[in-house]
């Protein structure tokens, strides 16, 4: 068996690629503040993506704009999302009508909020939901009732729930860790080909955490979907993650495959952020701090936005703004880029990693 | 993003107030409003010519360039009686209002926080207060005295109409002691009545403030109603008794006597609208949540 | 039948560090806390015994409703023990005058988890720090409230202090508001403070310095705390020279010096959380050993089982003791474990 995380001789191309991507929310009539800027990525089949970073990082809203789940007064200005659909041909997020964008979500590709208990609706038991989703998106026949809850208990049992008592409850009747799953196994309903997972897995316990991790990469195995999740844990990054993004301020500012950015990082807001979780196996490390926080998106230094809080700073990172360098590419095509100006500089001297 | 450097502790509260109110569009135009009824009926009586005799000639008489909105069945002068009869709803308006809030605050807060047999002693005290029937009352009093005062009148509004604000107020003081900044202060062991007055019941104020403003429509409709129904006696002018007088002496039968009707409904209803935009904004001001947005 | 007998009193935790202890200001004795619910009695803590020394840390660990909150705050006094005591150097608070309640309750200081919530939105930085100092006339007059205030405010990093004296909860980050309740915890000149996951809504990098700051009032100020959290990477790291007690389902099962736990944990429960945590080290987190449960769903408080809580998911279950008798908390050789399979080997 090969692996398809590091098999891309099959490959025909990526599933989603990102280009230059801007997010933007209207503040009032004329004004608008940039939450993200110029992002661009590309997702092959298969591949899992973590998008990392502090809160206010803009990580959020990329995956809501992805899926173009912004809120009422958000809006994608600029760039392409092109979407390889199941039936070959790209499409370009960005520019689906609404029915089509309708059809395309949750059955090419589906979102598992944050907070899984608005992601419900109170009222309605998990078996509704399932109904609802199945029937919205359904082309032809309408599928009696039995038949859908039969493939709902199949999909529950897929993420280790007991559909007899799950399918019949109301959302406030389950665990966080059980509507979390629940969550993953409506969004895996219509075997899309994207999962985008907001912090899958804050505010659950350590064991459920464990238990919902362990399911999710079994699963990727199984149906071989691609996953594009946000967290602000890192631990979970390294786990899940085939690549990793690190955001700060609405860009990009460092991707590369899991082990080049947790061994080999080459920003230093990377390196700071790993530094500032200690493991739990061995002796005591004693973590970095990383003072102050991301800088408001309405008010973005000149120059690198990290500058003002990066120990290696130089005057010039205050006035020139690093631009995604690609500093290596791997056999693979899978390359290892930072945004920062000094990253060769820091790198030869060993400073972005000790 | 820019914070108000401006701290309410070098303005004042007032000045937050001021801000709040004058930001909005709607806010000002209310304030506008409040500000010109209040000028015209406090202020107007030192501009104009107070005597208002009784002209058997007059009655009834059209608007003229010497009387602006005409003359009633007494021949006396609207404008000048409109001028007149707007101190004295308002002030009862105002200090019934005061009444009703204090008691409401301070029963309601100690209601909230203390739970328990103050709680329901105090609730049942609400349930006897909401019995009383306030026009039967008016009717006693009015039979007790010739000329009842208005501050006698805004005393009994305010001493019936409590039982209502003191009872939303209790129940939000009871969601408001189990917050986590009021367990803090009981962490810092600040004292009953200081955590009720400065940490619980601030968080309110913009809530107090509307219901204060509520209070006063309510009272001004109260007396208003009560002089329309001629259940007090008043020889003063005033809007309430204008409208009274208009009522039984049939103006709206008579084409030019309708400023004498309509006139003292328009004023009160002006006062009443633009109360009820300022609060809108004063809710803004006095919640720091929204002020600095 | 829940066996809600009173244990033994507690042991004491095996000297392993140098040096003799010095006394606990709080501890806690066979406290319980029974809420009544709907399909009866929850036993939401069931029989915990705790001590917190000057200078000294002390984590409590475990998943939510494990009784970990409901135990820290019956120890700030918070929630009335319905059996067992809490004691103030020595003293039953539940026993104690209005004078001495007085002293307890500025002398034990509870730090909420959420900052947002904590801070009252309607009053200043300084306003909220001084409220304490100025109530119990700590201060003479405005210009030194304001002094000390300020003092207070450097002391938990929110430098200048003039910056933020006279800022709104709103106009500030999620880590500044939790330095402010930190603040005003420490006005009170706390012998203990009781952390409540005080940390875990703030993001990685902040927590950190937030941890360091604290580390700071303990080293330097002697303050005891009760540090409550979920996450064993700040146990570890805030307690590494203190302890480490983890609960299950309303009970203490292990509970010793925070490097044998965390490294050498000995209670099945334990090894479980600690091998559950993702590592933020990939080639780690492929490799690590993972301890596999029997069930992945917690027992109900109301309903629990017959002998060992924990003996339906846990991997070293063997049929006779485990399913029959709760094992006790009993003494190590170098930490306090209530387990029959471990215990004996």
């Amino acid at each position: 068996m090969t692996d398809p995380r590091t098999e891309p001789s099959a490959d025909p191309g990526p599933l989603l690629s990102v280009r230059g991507v801007d997010i933007a929310y209207r503040t009032g009539r004329r004004s608008r503040v940039t939450a993200v800027h110029g992002v661009s990525f590309d997702l092959h089949p298969g591949q899992s993506m973590a998008l990392v970073g502090e809160s206010g990082c803009g990580k959020t809203t990329l995956g809501l704009g992805l899926l173009r789940l912004l809120p009422r007064n958000g809006l994608v200005p600029a760039g392409e999302i092109l979407f390889r659909r199941k039936d070959g041909s790209t499409a370009d997020i960005r520019s689906l009508g609404a029915e089509e964008l309708r059809r395309f979500r949750w059955s090419e590709a589906a979102m598992v909020f944050q907070g899984a208990m608005n992601a419900f609706n109170p009222v309605l038991r998990i078996e509704d939901h399932f109904l609802d989703t199945f029937r919205a998106h359904e082309t032809g026949r309408p599928r009696r009732r039995a038949e859908i809850r039969e493939e709902s208990a199949h999909l529950l049992e897929m993420v280790r729930l007991d559909p007899a008592r799950v399918l019949d409850a109301h959302p406030h009747e389950l665990s966080g860790g059980m509507r979390q799953r629940a969550l993953i196994a409506l969004a895996l309903a219509l075997g899309p080909q994207l999962l985008i997972l907001d912090e899958p897995t804050t505010a659950l316990d350590l064991l459920t955490q464990r238990a919902i991790v362990e399911r999710l990469s079994e699963l990727r195995e199984e149906l071989r979907f691609s996953m594009v999740f946000i967290t602000h844990d890192l631990g979970l990054a390294a786990e899940l993650a085939d690549r990793v993004g690190t955001m700060y301020a609405g860009r990009l500012i460092e991707t590369g495959t899991t082990r080049d950015i947790f061994y080999r990082p080459r920003h230093p807001y990377t390196a700071a952020l790993i530094d500032s979780v200690p493991p739990v196996s061995g002796g005591l490390v004693v973590p970095e701090s990383l003072p102050g926080g991301p800088p408001g998106l309405a008010s973005l230094p000149p120059g690198c936005s990290f500058a003002p809080r990066c120990r290696h700073a130089r005057q010039v990172c205050g006035e020139r703004r690093p631009e995604l360098e690609v500093l290596h590419t791997r056999g693979d095509g899978l390359s290892h880029a930072a945004a920062c100006l000094r990253s060769r500089e820091l790198a030869a001297e060993g400073a972005t990693r000790d | 993003m820019t914070v108000s450097t401006v701290s309410p502790g070098a303005t004042g509260v007032w000045g937050a107030i001021w801000h709040g109110i004058t930001r909005s569009t709607s806010g000002f135009i209310g304030l506008c409003i409040v500000a010109g009824v209040l000028l015209f009926a406090f202020a107007g009586p030192l501009f104009i010519d107070t005597r208002n005799p009784t002209d058997v000639t007059k009655i009834w008489g059209p608007a003229t360039s010497e009387h602006w909105l005409g003359t009633n069945h007494e021949g006396k002068d609207t404008f000048v009686q409109l001028v007149l009869g707007g101190r004295e709803p308002i002030w009862v308006g105002i200090v019934a209002a005061l009444i009703t809030v204090a008691i409401a605050v301070a029963l309601g807060g100690i209601a909230g926080y203390a739970r328990g047999r103050i709680d329901h002693f105090l609730l049942q005290l609400t349930d006897i207060t909401m019995t009383i029937p306030f026009i039967v009352l008016m009717l006693v009093v009015a039979s007790f005295y010739r000329t009842a005062s208005p501050m006698v009148v805004a005393f009994i509004i305010g001493l019936v109409t409590w039982p209502y604000l003191m009872r939303s107020i209790r129940a939000q003081v009871l969601t408001l002691r189990e917050r986590e900044f009021v367990e803090a202060a009981r962490l810092q062991d600040l004292g009953t009545a200081r955590i009720l007055f400065t940490e619980v019941l601030p968080n309110m104020a913009g809530y107090i403030f509307i219901n204060f403003i509520i209070a006063i429509t309510n009272a001004i409709y109260a007396v208003v109603g009560m002089y329309l129904l001629g259940l007090l006696p008043s020889t003063a002018a005033n809007w309430g008794l204008m409208i009274q007088q208009a009522w039984d002496n049939n103006a709206f039968l008579v084409p030019s006597a309708v400023p004498f009707l309509v006139a003292p409904m328009t004023m009160i209803m002006l006062f009443q609208i633009g109360l009820v935009t300022m609060t809108r904004s004063l809710e803004q001001a006095l919640n720091p949540r929204l002020r600095d947005r | 039948m829940i066996d809600r007998s009173a244990p033994a009193p507690a042991p004491a935790l095996p000297p392993d560090a140098p040096g003799p202890d010095p006394a606990p200001v709080l501890s806690l004795n066979g406290v319980h806390q029974v809420f009544p619910g709907a399909r009866g009695d929850v036993p939401a803590v069931a029989g915990v015994d705790l001590e917190i020394r000057p200078g000294t840390a002390l984590c409590l660990v475990g998943e939510s409703g494990c009784g970990k909150t409901t135990t820290a705050r019956m120890a700030a006094g918070l929630a009335e023990p319905t059996s067992g005591s809490v004691l103030f150097r020595g003293r039953d608070i539940a026993a104690m005058d209005r004078k001495e309640r007085s002293v307890f309750r500025r002398a034990v200081q509870y730090i909420h988890q959420d900052p947002y919530a904590s801070l009252n939105p309607v009053r200043t930085v300084y306003s909220t720090v001084s409220a304490g100092l100025r109530r119990h006339r700590m201060v003479a007059d405005g210009r030194e409230a304001r002094r000390v205030t300020a003092g207070l405010l450097e002391r938990v990093d929110l430098t200048p202090a003039g910056d933020f004296l006279d800022k709104y909860p709103h106009q500030m980050s999620g880590g500044q508001r939790q330095r402010v309740a930190i603040a005003r915890a420490l006005a009170m000149n706390p012998e203990v403070i009781i952390a409540d996951e005080s940390t875990s809504m703030l993001d990685v990098s902040i927590r950190v310095s937030l941890l360091n700051t604290l580390g700071r009032l303990r080293d330097e100020l002697g303050v005891g705390f009760l540090f409550i959290t979920h996450d064993l990477a700040v146990a570890k790291y805030f307690a590494w020279e203190g302890e480490i007690a983890v609960m299950y389902l309303g009970k203490v099962v292990e509970h010793g010096r925070t490097p044998r736990v965390v490294n050498d944990p000995a209670h099945p429960y334990t090894r479980a959380l600690v091998s559950a945590v993702c590592e933020p080290d990939p080639d780690l987190a492929r490799t690590k050993e993972r301890v596999r449960l029997r069930s992945a769903d917690i027992p109900d408080l109301t309903d629990l089982p017959p002998g060992c809580d924990f003996h339906p998911r846990c991997p070293l279950y063997a049929p006779g003791a485990c399913d029959t008798l709760r094992p006790p908390l009993v003494r190590g050789h170098d930490r306090l474990l209530a387990c029959h399979v471990v215990g004996r080997g």
